[in-house]
């Protein structure tokens, strides 16, 4: 295909992965799950006044994420005396790029098969034709190691932004997030490398396609099932990374009024939110990603459903509606885990900060290399 | 290449989407400085001394234990992702690797490298 071509798809694939994937979920996550979630747990109403033009009814408050935006652009950007003016304008994009840049290798269904699609040891296999990659944005080798490079780049964000605002809580925040986010990178990579081990590579489409095979002909060998407790440390690890509740210190209001971004108003403000919000939505889709499955429906392979051992599909399906079921199974896995985290966030009581030390680096890391240790034997001895 | 090319146009459309925004509120916000608006928040008080202060030597130990392990992930991942076809002598060296590093795991928890308090 030509190069033109090839690039007009690429900003296509863009458009629609953080456009109308990443941000909307991200935004909108910002009110139903942090403000109408809390809401119901709490037991009180929510927002519930701002109206679209012409519709009189609040529309479970989606209208106020429109109008927060737009009070934002209207409102004074106001820069300490003291701040660094240059590092506190520049923390904001600091934050989102990383935030944005890691959507990059998140597939949302199979490469596109040119040909008829057919499955050959519970892999898609493409007759009369080739793969091309239509679902991903870059479809990286190396992809999960650039997950790893890109995230410990969002450190920075919270670093510059704390210290740029030259203000004692921003400070403590911009601190506090980064020993924390720091101490979980290290479990973040130790506990994925279990999975790495079994399946050997660090593609995440591929990954996701290993996945497809069944253990024993029926089970999903999704990451869940071979690696439960990578799960769990990953799942941690992850929101720590995100300075989630329970692990959300670094913006812990009773203690440091809003933590690094204490001295941010205005759009930037807005900017530093939504990237939290954005990397909350990826953690959901790396997750499902790597360990539920990712786009995978169970024993649903390219032409259709195939249930017990057999050579011709049980219920035959058209491609498009494979891929349909594909997408909308990666974005129904990517939302449970979104859902997951915003209830843990009612569930738990925001750790201390000795708390969260303890247990990133005496449980959460000893745990991993035990896993990896036990994941690597036990491969060892069943080949 | 292309892969990458991708990567490097979602990088300049992040670029772009913050500067847009960020501008749209420099056009659109008002600007009426004050003195008190330029001060720090500190509780609603006059901010007092810098806030660049001296920091806390735990901050530095979590650092170094943070370059240390996460340089472990580093040699271990490539390891980890060939490791089926090595077998069994790809698992000693592994091993024996990661048992010096547990070691020195050890020994840091032992000294108290790891407590906050």
């Amino acid at each position: 295909m030509d190069l033109v071509w090839e690039l007009l798809i690429i900003l296509l694939k863009i458009v629609v992965v953080v456009l109308l994937f990443a941000f909307p979920i991200g935004s909108l996550m910002t009110l139903l799950g942090d403000r109408k979630q809390s809401s119901l747990i709490q037991n009180r109403i929510g927002p519930n006044r701002a109206r679209l033009p012409g519709i009189n009814h609040p529309l479970v408050g989606i209208p106020h994420f429109l109008a927060d935006g737009l009070k934002m652009i209207f409102k004074e950007d106001i820069i300490p005396r003291q701040a660094n003016r240059f590092w506190h304008t520049l923390a904001p994009a600091i934050s989102l790029f990383p935030a944005i840049a890691l959507w990059a290798v998140i597939p949302f269904s199979d490469h596109y098969c040119t040909g008829t699609a057919t499955m050959v040891d519970y892999r898609d296999v493409c007759v009369d034709g080739a793969f091309y990659n239509l679902f991903s944005i870059s479809n990286l080798e190396a992809g999960l190691l650039y997950v790893f490079a890109i995230s410990a780049v969002s450190v920075y964000g919270a670093a510059i932004a704390g210290w740029a605002s030259n203000s004692k809580f921003s400070l403590l925040g911009g601190l506090r997030s980064s020993a924390q986010m720091i101490s979980y990178e290290v479990t973040m990579g130790l506990s994925l490398a279990g999975i790495l081990i079994i399946y050997g590579t660090l593609n995440l489409n591929e990954m996701v396609v290993v996945q497809g095979q069944l253990l024993w002909d029926w089970l999903p060998m999704w990451g869940i099932v071979v690696q439960p407790l990578a799960f769990f440390l990953f799942l941690a690890a992850m929101m720590a990374e995100t300075k989630r509740a329970p692990f959300d210190v670094p913006e812990g209001e009773s203690e440091i009024v809003a933590g690094y971004f204490t001295e941010f108003s205005s759009m930037k403000f807005a900017v530093i939110q939504l990237s939290e919000y954005v990397a909350t939505v990826f953690v959901g889709s790396l997750v499902s990603t790597v360990f539920l499955g990712g786009w995978q429906v169970p024993w649903l392979y390219g032409d259709g459903f195939y249930f017990g051992n057999t050579d011709e599909p049980s219920i035959p399906l058209p491609y498009w509606l494979v891929i349909v079921l594909r997408v909308g199974s990666f974005s129904i896995k990517t939302l449970f885990i979104l859902w997951l985290q915003f209830m843990l966030r009612w569930t738990l009581p925001r750790f201390r900060y000795d708390q969260i030390m303890t247990l990133g680096w005496k449980i959460l890391l000893p745990l991993s290399l035990a896993n990896l240790v036990i994941t690597a034997f036990v491969v060892l001895v069943l080949l | 290449m292309i892969d990458y090319v991708a990567i490097l146009m979602l990088g300049l459309v992040g670029v772009a989407m913050c500067a847009t925004v960020v501008a749209l509120s420099v056009l659109f916000g008002p600007r009426n400085p004050s003195r008190w608006k330029g001060t720090a928040y500190e509780s609603g008080s006059e901010p007092f001394g810098d806030a660049r202060i001296r920091l806390d030597v735990k901050y530095y130990m979590i650092a170094i234990s943070f370059i240390m392990f996460d340089v472990e992930a580093v040699f271990l991942l490539p390891w980890a992702v060939v490791a089926k076809d090595y077998g069994a002598y790809g698992f000693v060296v592994a091993m024996v690797f990661v048992t010096i590093l547990v070691v020195g795991l050890v020994y840091e928890w032992q000294k108290g490298g790891l407590e906050w308090d």
